[in-house]
């Protein structure tokens, strides 16, 4: 559906998109995380025409960004950072222009403007000027204002920034709720948003790409081993030392935790094999108590530091 | 065309959602109501006095056709008046659309720079029109209460002049929102520019004869004279005309030059 080719966006000297290639398919949400000033937003104004690339090519479903512009605007709902929305109109007059200027048929404006409402829940709310509207529902309409001419593919710039917690969780169903009918994708500087909401992720930083995968493989790759966290009640010393014998356990970290004799243990294993019921049965043969035992990932967060520090100190 | 209703009846919602709007709607009507009134009183006084003279010396009284001499001093007055309504009817154009980010909007819809700047420009020009109508009313009760009955022609060619005077200004008062992101630079550079016009006529008159006529022929107001006499004259056509082109094209060029900047 999106097809984006070592594109290069520069401002004098300065990069701000280097080298980018990623594609998006059909019903898909792809999160494109990275700190602010990564090139996130140039990406995506290049992506819905409002910005000629630099060198590289972006094809959204089959037509050029630059040579079929107008092709492509109809088939895009884009969603700026700061919504674009006309204060002094209503609710309805707004989308109605919008609807208009977006080509929706005369005929089918009513009812598009119905659906959009229902789908965003502002129902209730078409009378009303936009100034008038809190934060939340401001972006609501935004929203909505993308969505109104049911376009194949949605671009989302940081849908979620400065909304309340409740806000936040309401616009994420939302756009999950979208997916599917549409292509998704959706910047964000929040990590669990990506863990969320999205089935891939593009990691930028700096304006290049530094990965792209799943949320799951992102934060299972990263890792060189895997970890398990262990409470167990029975002597601290022998228990080490049994573990340690157990076919697959690379170390084993101890930390006596104070009451009775229990101790936690950070033992770090294989990656390529699951350890954890070979480790439970040795615990109770051995007579000792098992208390608990999972295993441990590194959060997404932990593999954004690593990535996104990891490409400074290859840079310089 | 579809497009360009769209965006015709945004802005005119947007127009007259502001109260800058209505400021300037009333604050026309004052000014030109008032001038309106008094180059009447004037010029009634000055016939009267002349019908007094010519009483007291024998003799006929010297033709004085008050009504023309009030139209032309009216529509030359209104012509100033709008140097400084211009301004405020075309600062927020591009440049407010740029502050609140709509503008992202715009260009990424299937719109193209045209019709967006079309619509604009006409969205100005019909509130524009919608300031002068009121002034209708000042010529009906003139014509109402003149005899013989004055000649309609200069009125009809002066409101044709301000028209094309208006569309002139508003072209370059776009061109110049498109420039910055505030409503009040664009206003004042706007204005500055429109004074500079203005004083071009001004200053031809102290020039060489070459320089005056080249001078003369750029000053939009110099072509003004014409239409408020009555006389629709094709050089001061094309030289509006030319005008408004120079302005939409010049906004054409620099929407186009901000994607590549920004």
């Amino acid at each position: 559906m999106i097809e984006v080719d070592r594109l290069t966006k520069r401002y004098g000297n300065l990069k701000a998109v280097d080298e980018v290639s990623f594609q998006v398919e059909k019903g898909e949400i792809l999160g494109f995380l990275g700190p602010n000033g990564a090139g996130k937003t140039t990406t995506m104004r290049i992506l819905t025409c409002f910005l000629p690339a630099t060198e590289g090519t972006a094809r959204v479903a089959g037509y050029d960004v630059f040579e079929n512009a107008m092709e492509v605007k109809r088939r895009i709902g884009y969603l700026p950072e700061h919504p674009p929305l006309y204060d002094e109109m209503t609710v309805d007059g707004y989308l109605q222009f919008v609807a208009r200027i977006k080509g929706v048929a005369p005929e089918d404006r009513r009812r598009r403007l119905l659906e959009v409402k229902e789908t965003v829940r502002i129902e209730g709310y078409g009378k009303k000027l936009i100034k008038h509207l809190s934060k939340g529902f401001k972006q609501r309409v935004g929203l909505a204002q993308a969505l109104i001419h049911d376009p194949e593919v949605l671009i989302l710039d940081e849908p979620t920034v400065g909304l309340d917690p409740n806000q936040i969780k309401e616009v994420r169903e939302l756009i999950k709720s979208l997916s599917g009918n549409h292509t998704i994708i959706l910047s964000t500087h929040i990590l669990p948003e990506v863990s969320m909401t999205c089935q891939r992720v593009v990691i930028i930083s700096d304006g290049k790409i530094v990965a792209v995968d799943t949320p799951e493989n992102l934060t299972r790759q990263q890792q060189g081993a895997a970890h398990i966290y262990m409470e167990a009640r029975g002597s601290e010393v022998e228990l080490q030392q049994r573990l340690q014998q157990i076919e697959g356990v690379l170390s084993v970290a101890s930390r006596p935790l104070g009451e009775g004799e229990v101790t936690s243990y950070r033992i770090e294993t294989e990656l390529k094999q699951d350890v954890r019921g070979r480790i439970a049965r040795s615990v109770i043969e051995e007579g000792f108590e098992l208390l608990e035992l999972r295993s441990l990932q590194l959060s997404l967060e932990e593999v954004f530091t690593q990535l996104t520090t990891q490409e400074e100190v290859r840079s310089q | 065309m579809r497009n360009l209703l769209a965006v015709i009846d945004k802005e005119m919602k947007v127009y007259f959602a502001s109260p800058v709007a209505y400021g300037v709607l009333t604050v026309f009507l004052l000014v030109s109501g008032y001038f309106f009134y008094n180059i009447l009183t004037v010029f009634i006084q000055r016939s009267m006095m002349m019908a007094v003279q010519a009483q007291q010396f024998g003799g006929g009284a010297p033709a004085m056709d008050v009504p023309a001499l009030v139209e032309r001093n009216f529509f030359g007055i209104v012509s100033t008046i709008i140097l400084f309504m211009v301004p405020m009817i075309t600062m927020a154009t591009f440049a407010d659309e740029r502050r609140r980010a709509t503008i992202e909007l715009l260009l990424t819809s299937p719109l193209t720079h045209f019709e967006l700047i079309l619509g604009k420009f006409l969205a100005a020009m019909g509130f524009f029109v919608v300031m002068l109508l009121p002034t209708l009313v000042y010529h009906a009760f003139l014509y109402l209460y003149s005899s013989p009955k004055m000649a309609l022609q200069p009125v009809l060619s002066g409101y044709l002049g301000l028209l094309l005077l208006g569309a002139a200004l508003i072209s370059l008062g776009i061109f110049i929102s498109t420039l910055t992101e505030s409503q009040m630079v664009a206003a004042s550079v706007t204005f500055g520019v429109l004074l500079i016009l203005w004083v071009i006529d001004l200053s031809a008159q102290a020039a060489g004869p070459l320089v005056q006529e080249i001078l003369g022929y750029v000053s939009i107001l110099n072509h003004f004279d014409d239409f408020s006499k009555g006389v629709v004259d094709s050089s001061s056509l094309v030289v509006y005309l030319s005008f408004v082109f120079l302005g939409l094209f010049l906004t054409y060029r620099s929407i186009e030059s901000w994607r590549w900047r920004t």
